[in-house]
């Protein structure tokens, strides 16, 4: 017996779509990127891929990345623990605070951090009479990416938790497993998945957030700027092919990403292979 | 090790799962928590654990006090309702976490655990599994390596919550057999959570029985179900026909063609129980009693043959069990009509809830 809708037209018609879809949508506008970046012949693709102020975009993005990533990453773990595990007052509360950064507009997450931290901020005033300086700077821009991205490993974290449960935790416990014993060998296996599906979330929005940082950013060439800013300043430079170098940059640190995670699967895959 | 519980209670809010309890449990000794669900005895039993901390009250494992111990120090075993095998690990390594988890000085070499864990792989005839996911045994697999998994630590004291719950009814009936052997040969303190009145009169040598956050009574299997103490254990433990009336000069009259000569019995309302094979058919009725019956269902179950009885004078449908050869003798159909004669009464004291036996109505024949 066929099961429902498994006609070859409808699979057929349904591959094709899919192809097609993905194709247009995910294919082509990486192709394009790579061309706009040669077009004008391999020369200009070097000189503005090691152009000064490109190189330094490209450590203040992978700077903020690397310290973004552990820090959300305990963070969301941490957060994922308390909201699953226990209960006490506030924890719907809690859960709903989460999404804060998913709710609000990056943009308005910039505005509020200039408004707190700037030099007329009243955090601002005082961190500038210990001359502190976060906003128009790195630190100010790790801080928004911070904001922006940690809910990416909770929510992730969350649903798969509360569904499984804290009987095998119970049950470690009872056997005589100390706190880290517990969360190395039975909570941290059990979430492997999830946890790498939020690391590279959380990675690949804190390479490429635009709208909080360049609210916080200034605008400084070779100082606060990060790929996602380059892209948007060389091509109201009118320099074409810099502002795809620089877009072309950023899809492979994507492409990078998704390949450490397929190497991470299938590494865990063949260690707990039975 | 014996177990005391020293009037232990448990509050959540301001619900209580647990009133003021008081039991002890000899070294050794396999006892069922029985109860139906929202009783207090997995909220007992995890006290015991430590995995839940008691409002008031101690629980003493022998004479040490272990109320503030932490459960991972406690010592017990823990076999959990729906196992909770670590899900990413192979059997073995479910079996030796245990001895993983020791501090480094107390660890046993790897050769020693290997040794250890394949001891007991073998004890719940499973060594050829050794290599395989939770995910890929059945549910009566899955239980015995949780049970293996808790017995690793070596536990005076082995808890287990509806352990055979989600087996289907020939395995549970194994493995209830094996785990009935292997106390026998080891010896542990046992203690079970079960909703499953038949699970805990075969396994334990006694059963507390609990409703509503209190334990209603504490006995051997046989004493239990010959006397109950009150009518929610008396339902609890199996099918109940129950009766209700009132009583007038010694006869309660239950509509225009039924009775039951209760004599001695004071003027007033009575309820009456009796289990199912405590009631005979007869064509006639007899002296003292004069309940007429249709049989509405017949359902031969295992030695014996259940049979469902419309009655006129209950609310509540009677049921009788009969052995095959009393069922073919008496030629018995759907549809037939014949008359009940109990054969055992309890009645219900009103004050106290408490069962108190009845004497007998009349056998005798109804003809002068």
């Amino acid at each position: 017996m066929r099961r429902i809708g498994d006609s070859t037209p409808v699979r057929v018609t349904l591959i094709l779509l899919a192809v097609v879809l993905s194709a247009l949508v995910l294919l082509v506008p990486l192709v394009a990127i790579v061309f706009e970046a040669f077009a004008r012949g391999i020369g200009p693709f070097i000189t503005n891929l090691t152009d000064y102020f490109t190189v330094q975009a490209i450590w203040l993005t992978l700077l903020i990345a690397v310290i973004t990533v552990p820090v959300n990453l305990v963070f969301g773990i941490f957060l994922a623990w308390l909201v699953t595990r226990f209960s006490f007052p506030g924890r719907r509360l809690l859960q709903t605070l989460i999404d804060i950064p998913f709710a609000v507009s990056p943009v308005i997450a910039g505005l509020l951090y200039l408004l707190l931290y700037g030099r007329n901020g009243w955090l601002g005033q005082w961190l500038d009479g210990h001359d502190v300086q976060l906003m128009f700077a790195w630190p100010g821009m790790l801080l928004v990416t911070i904001f922006v991205t940690c809910p990416f490993v909770a929510r992730e974290l969350i649903p798969l938790m509360q569904a499984q449960g804290s009987r095998e935790e119970e049950a470690a416990v009872t056997l005589g497993a100390n706190g880290w014993t517990l969360f190395r060998r039975v909570t941290l296996p059990n979430v492997r998945t999830a946890l790498i599906y939020g690391v590279i979330l959380t990675n690949a929005r804190a390479m490429g957030e635009f709208g909080a940082v360049s609210v916080v950013s200034g605008a400084i060439r070779g100082q606060t700027l990060t790929l996602p800013l380059m892209v948007q300043q060389l091509y109201q430079d009118y320099n074409t092919v810099g502002a795809f170098v620089a877009a072309l940059l950023l899809a492979v640190l994507a492409v990078l990403t998704l390949v450490v995670k397929a190497l991470l699967d299938t590494y865990a895959a063949r260690k707990h292979a039975p | 090790m014996s177990i005391n519980i020293d009037q232990v209670s448990r509050r959540f809010g301001t619900t209580t799962a647990l009133h003021p309890t008081t039991l002890s449990i000899g070294n050794g000794e396999l006892v069922g928590l029985l109860g139906p669900s929202g009783s207090g005895k997995t909220t007992l039993m995890r006290i015991i654990a430590g995995l839940e901390q008691p409002s008031e009250g101690r629980v003493l494992f022998g004479e040490r006090d272990v109320t503030r111990l932490h459960v991972r120090h406690r010592r017990v075993g823990f076999v959990f309702q729906h196992y909770a095998l670590f899900r990413h690990m192979s059997v073995f390594e479910n079996v030796a976490f245990g001895l993983r988890a020791r501090p480094r000085a107390e660890r046993p070499s790897n050769e020693e655990i290997k040794r250890r864990v394949f001891a007991l792989l073998e004890r719940v005839q499973l060594e050829k599994l050794a290599s395989r996911l939770p995910a890929q045994l059945s549910g009566g697999q899955q239980q015995r390596v949780s049970l293996a998994r808790a017995l690793a630590v070596e536990p005076e004291v082995l808890l287990m919550d509806e352990p055979f719950g989600a087996l289907d009814a020939k395995v549970r009936v194994e493995l209830r057999r094996w785990l009935r052997h292997l106390h026998a040969e080891l010896g542990f303190t046992c203690v079970f959570v079960t909703h499953d009145q038949e699970e805990a009169l075969e396994l334990s040598d006694r059963v507390v029985v609990m409703s509503q956050g209190r334990i209603e009574q504490v006995d051997e299997p046989t004493r239990l179900y010959r006397r109950p103490i009150n009518r929610f254990v008396f339902e609890f433990l199996g099918e109940t026909n129950a009766l209700s009336g009132e009583v007038r000069n010694g006869h309660l009259a239950l509509g225009e063609n039924a009775g039951l000569d209760l004599p001695g019995v004071a003027d007033g309302p009575v309820e009456l129980l009796l289990r199912p094979h405590e009631v005979a058919l007869a064509t006639s009725p007899s002296a003292g009693a004069r309940l007429p019956v249709t049989v509405s269902a017949i359902a031969p179950v295992g030695a014996e043959v259940r049979l469902e009885l419309e009655v006129t004078w209950s609310t509540q449908p009677w049921q009788a069990t009969l052995s095959h050869a009393e069922f073919e003798r008496a030629g018995i159909t759907r549809g037939t009509r014949c008359y009940a004669l109990p054969q055992q009464l309890r009645r219900v004291d009103e004050a106290s809830g408490a069962l108190v036996d009845m004497p007998l109505p009349n056998q005798g024949s109804d003809r002068p």
